[in-house]
C-alpha cells in the first residue's frame, strides 16, 4: 500500500517521524496509523486504546496495544522511553489535556499532537451566523454525542505552547484535503505539531 | 437434581469431567478435535538425583504427567506450553480414550483454533504436587510403603516450572513460542516469563494476578480449613481410610462460588427452587444450592484434599516479582505478552491484570492487554471463546513471523 491512500493527516505524521523510531500512538482507534508506521517506517509500535473493539482490530493487524485510557496511562513509562509519543485527534478527549500532555513531554522525545480546529471558517459561520454548534468533517458530532470533552483552535494551542515553554518544531494544516499555509486557524480543519520540552 | 436444566449455553468450567456433546456416537471427535488422545508421564530426579525445591527440600523422583497436540517442527520452534488452573489437569484437549472425557480448554485447541494444532505444537503440564498423575502428596514415598500425606515438601509455583523446564527439555525444546495460562495457569506463565525469559518467546497469562491479594488468601484459607476441619482428614492420613470428603466438598463449594459472578447466577439458578415448595429442613431448597452440592461431591471423586491443600498454599505465597518490584524484574526481558481479562472477574479482577501491565510498562515490555467484556466471572478464561480466539491467534501469529524474521536475522 501507497502513501497515497493514507488519510491526510496520517500522512503528515508519517512524515514527521524517521525510520526505525519507537513510537507510541494514544487512542490509536483501529491502528491504521500504527500499522502504517509499522509497515512503512519499521517503527516499534505500541498503542493505547479505550474501546475494545478497536482493541480487536488492532490485534488482527498484529498491533501492540493495550486496552486503557491515556489520562491514566502514561506514569509508568520511563522518562524518553519512546522516541515519538503520538496524540492524534485524542487530546480533545481526554479529561486533563494539561496533564496529559505534560507527560507525553516526559514519556517521549518528540510528541506529536494533532486536533481539529474549532476556529475554521466553515466552525465560525454555523456559530456566529446560524446560530448553531458546529458539525464539520473534522468535528462530526452533534452537541449530544460527541466524545470532544474540549474545543480548542489552532491558535490556542499554538498560544498554550507559548505559554508552557512548549517548543513547536514543526506544524502541518489541513484543509479540505490539502495543506493550507496561509491563514491557517481560519482555513485547516486539522493541525498537526511537532513538539519538543523547550528548555 | 439436575444444574444442566438451567445451565447457559456455553459450558462452563465445571462441566470439565462431563463426557462432551462435541463427540459423535461412535467416539470419533467433531472436526477441529484433536481427537482422542493419551497422557504421557516423565520422570526424573530419581535417587541420587533428587530436585532440590526453592525451600531446600529435596524431592525425587518426580514424574509429570502431559500430554502434546499437533506436530513440532523440525527447528523445535513452534512449541506452546499450556497451563492449568487450581483444579485442572494435563488433558487440555481432544477426549481421553477411556471415558471420551473433553479437555478443559478444547474450545481453544485444536486444528484451526487459537492454539491451532496445525501451525503449533501444543503441550499441557500438569503440576508437582498435583494428584493428575503427577508426582503429590497421594504418591507413595519412596523408601516407604505410604503416600506422602503431609510429608510431602511445600512446592511453589517457582518448583512447578522449574520441574517443567525438565520436562520441555525431555522433549528437546529449547525456546518455547509462547507458555500460556488462566488463573493460577497465568502465574505459571508469568514465572516462566520472570525466571525462564530466554526461553520464552511470549506470555499469555489470563484473569491472573501477580501475587494474590488478602481476599484471595482467605477464600482459599477457608477452603483449607474446611478440609483441615473434617475428623477424616486425620493428619493428611486418609489414604487408607475415607478422605475428608465433606471438608473437601465445601472447599470446592466456596471457590466455585468465586468463579462465578453474581450476574451469571442469577442467570443460572436466579431463586429457582429444585421442589414446588422449601422443605423447612435445611436441605437444598434452591437450585444454585443443589448446583454446588453436586460440583462439591463429584469434584471428591477426582481430586485430592492434601493436594487442594498443597496447590492453594502454591498459589496464594505466589509472587511473580519475587519480593522485588516486577517492572524492574522484567528489565530486558524480550518476551513478548498478551494479558487478557475479564470484567466481572472478582476473583481475580481486572486491576491485578492490569498490575502486569504496568510492569510491562515500566520494563519496556512489548505488550497487549484486552479487558472482555463478559459476565461470566473468572470462569470467562474457560468460556469466553470467541475473544479469546481472536487475540491469541493473531498475537501467536505476530509471534511467530517475529521468529522467523529474528532467527533468518541471526543466521550468519
Amino acid at each position: 500500500m501507497s502513501t497515497d491512500s493514507l488519510r491526510p493527516d496520517h500522512e503528515a505524521i508519517l512524515e514527521m517521524i524517521p525510520h526505525g523510531s519507537s513510537v507510541l500512538d494514544l487512542g490509536c482507534g483501529d491502528g491504521e496509523l500504527l500499522a502504517a508506521l509499522v509497515r512503512e517506517r519499521g517503527a516499534h509500535a505500541q498503542g493505547i486504546e479505550i474501546s475494545e473493539q478497536a482493541i480487536y482490530k488492532c490485534v488482527a493487524m498484529g498491533l501492540s496495544v493495550l486496552h486503557g485510557d491515556i489520562d491514566t496511562g502514561l506514569s509508568e513509562y520511563g522518562d524518553k522511553s519512546f522516541d515519538y509519543v503520538i496524540l492524534n485527534e485524542s487530546l480533545q478527549q481526554v479529561k486533563s489535556p494539561d496533564n496529559v500532555l505534560r507527560e507525553t513531554l516526559r514519556v517521549g522525545k518528540w510528541v506529536i499532537v494533532g486536533f481539529p480546529n474549532f476556529a475554521h471558517i466553515s466552525s465560525r459561520f454555523q456559530l456566529s451566523i446560524k446560530g448553531r454548534a458546529p458539525v464539520t468533517p473534522s468535528l462530526p458530532y452533534e452537541w449530544h454525542d460527541t466524545p470532544n470533552l474540549h474545543f480548542l483552535s489552532i491558535s490556542d494551542f499554538i498560544g498554550y505552547c507559548r505559554r508552557r515553554q512548549i517548543a513547536i518544531n514543526r506544524s502541518v494544516f489541513i484543509g479540505d484535503r490539502r495543506r493550507v499555509r496561509l491563514f491557517p486557524n481560519l482555513f485547516a480543519s486539522i493541525g498537526i505539531f511537532l513538539l519538543s520540552n523547550g528548555s | 437434581m439436575s444444574p444442566e436444566r438451567s445451565r447457559p449455553a456455553k459450558i462452563s468450567s465445571d462441566d470439565i469431567g462431563a463426557p462432551s456433546s462435541a463427540i459423535s456416537e461412535d467416539g470419533v471427535a467433531a472436526s477441529g478435535s484433536v481427537g482422542v488422545v493419551d497422557t504421557s508421564f516423565f520422570t526424573f530426579a530419581a535417587s541420587p538425583n533428587e530436585l532440590t525445591l526453592e525451600s531446600g527440600e529435596k524431592l525425587g523422583p518426580i514424574t509429570l504427567a502431559y500430554e502434546t497436540y499437533g506436530r513440532l517442527n523440525e527447528e523445535k520452534s513452534n512449541a506452546v506450553l499450556v497451563l492449568h488452573a487450581l483444579s485442572g489437569d494435563a488433558h487440555a484437549a481432544g477426549v481421553t480414550a477411556t471415558d471420551g472425557r473433553l479437555g478443559w480448554w478444547d474450545n481453544l485447541i485444536g486444528p484451526g483454533k487459537a492454539f491451532d494444532t496445525d501451525r503449533y505444537f501444543v503441550i499441557c503440564s500438569n503440576v508437582v504436587g498435583g494428584c493428575k498423575g503427577s508426582t503429590g502428596p497421594s504418591s507413595l514415598k519412596p523408601g516407604t510403603d505410604r503416600p506422602y500425606g503431609l510429608r510431602f515438601p511445600f512446592v511453589g509455583i517457582a518448583d512447578i516450572v522449574n520441574v517443567q523446564t525438565r520436562l520441555i527439555d525431555h522433549l528437546g525444546i529449547g525456546r518455547l513460542l509462547a507458555v500460556a495460562g488462566g488463573s493460577m495457569g497465568g502465574m505459571q506463565a508469568l514465572e516462566w516469563m520472570v525466571s525462564h525469559p530466554e526461553r520464552t518467546r511470549s506470555a499469555i497469562p489470563i484473569a491472573t494476578a501477580v501475587k494474590h491479594s488478602p481476599q484471595q488468601i482467605a477464600f482459599h484459607e477457608v477452603g483449607r480449613q474446611a478440609i483441615m476441619a473434617d475428623p477424616d482428614w486425620n493428619g493428611g492420613d486418609y489414604y487408607d481410610g475415607s478422605p475428608p470428603a465433606a471438608g473437601l466438598a465445601v472447599a470446592r463449594m466456596i471457590g466455585h462460588i468465586t468463579y462465578m459472578s453474581d450476574k451469571s447466577m442469577a442467570e443460572k439458578f436466579g431463586r429457582r427452587l429444585k421442589g414446588q415448595r422449601p422443605l423447612f429442613k435445611f436441605s437444598a431448597d434452591f437450585e444454585v444450592e443443589g448446583y454446588l452440592h453436586y460440583r462439591g461431591q463429584s469434584f471428591v471423586d477426582r481430586f485430592d484434599a492434601n493436594s487442594y491443600l498443597y496447590i492453594t498454599k502454591a498459589i496464594d505465597l505466589f509472587d511473580a516479582a519475587h519480593g522485588k518490584n516486577l517492572g524492574e524484574t522484567l528489565r530486558g526481558v524480550g518476551t513478548k505478552v498478551l494479558v487478557i481479562a475479564f470484567k466481572s472477574d472478582w476473583l481475580y479482577p481486572a486491576y491485578q491484570s492490569q498490575e502486569i501491565v504496568r510492569a510491562c510498562k515500566r520494563a519496556g515490555i512489548d505488550a497487549t492487554y484486552c479487558e472482555v467484556d463478559s459476565t461470566y466471572g473468572h470462569d470467562a478464561f474457560l468460556l469466553e471463546t470467541e475473544e479469546e480466539t481472536h487475540l491469541i491467534k493473531h498475537f501467536l501469529e505476530r509471534v511467530s513471523r517475529d521468529a522467523v524474521t529474528e532467527s533468518a536475522g541471526n543466521t550468519p
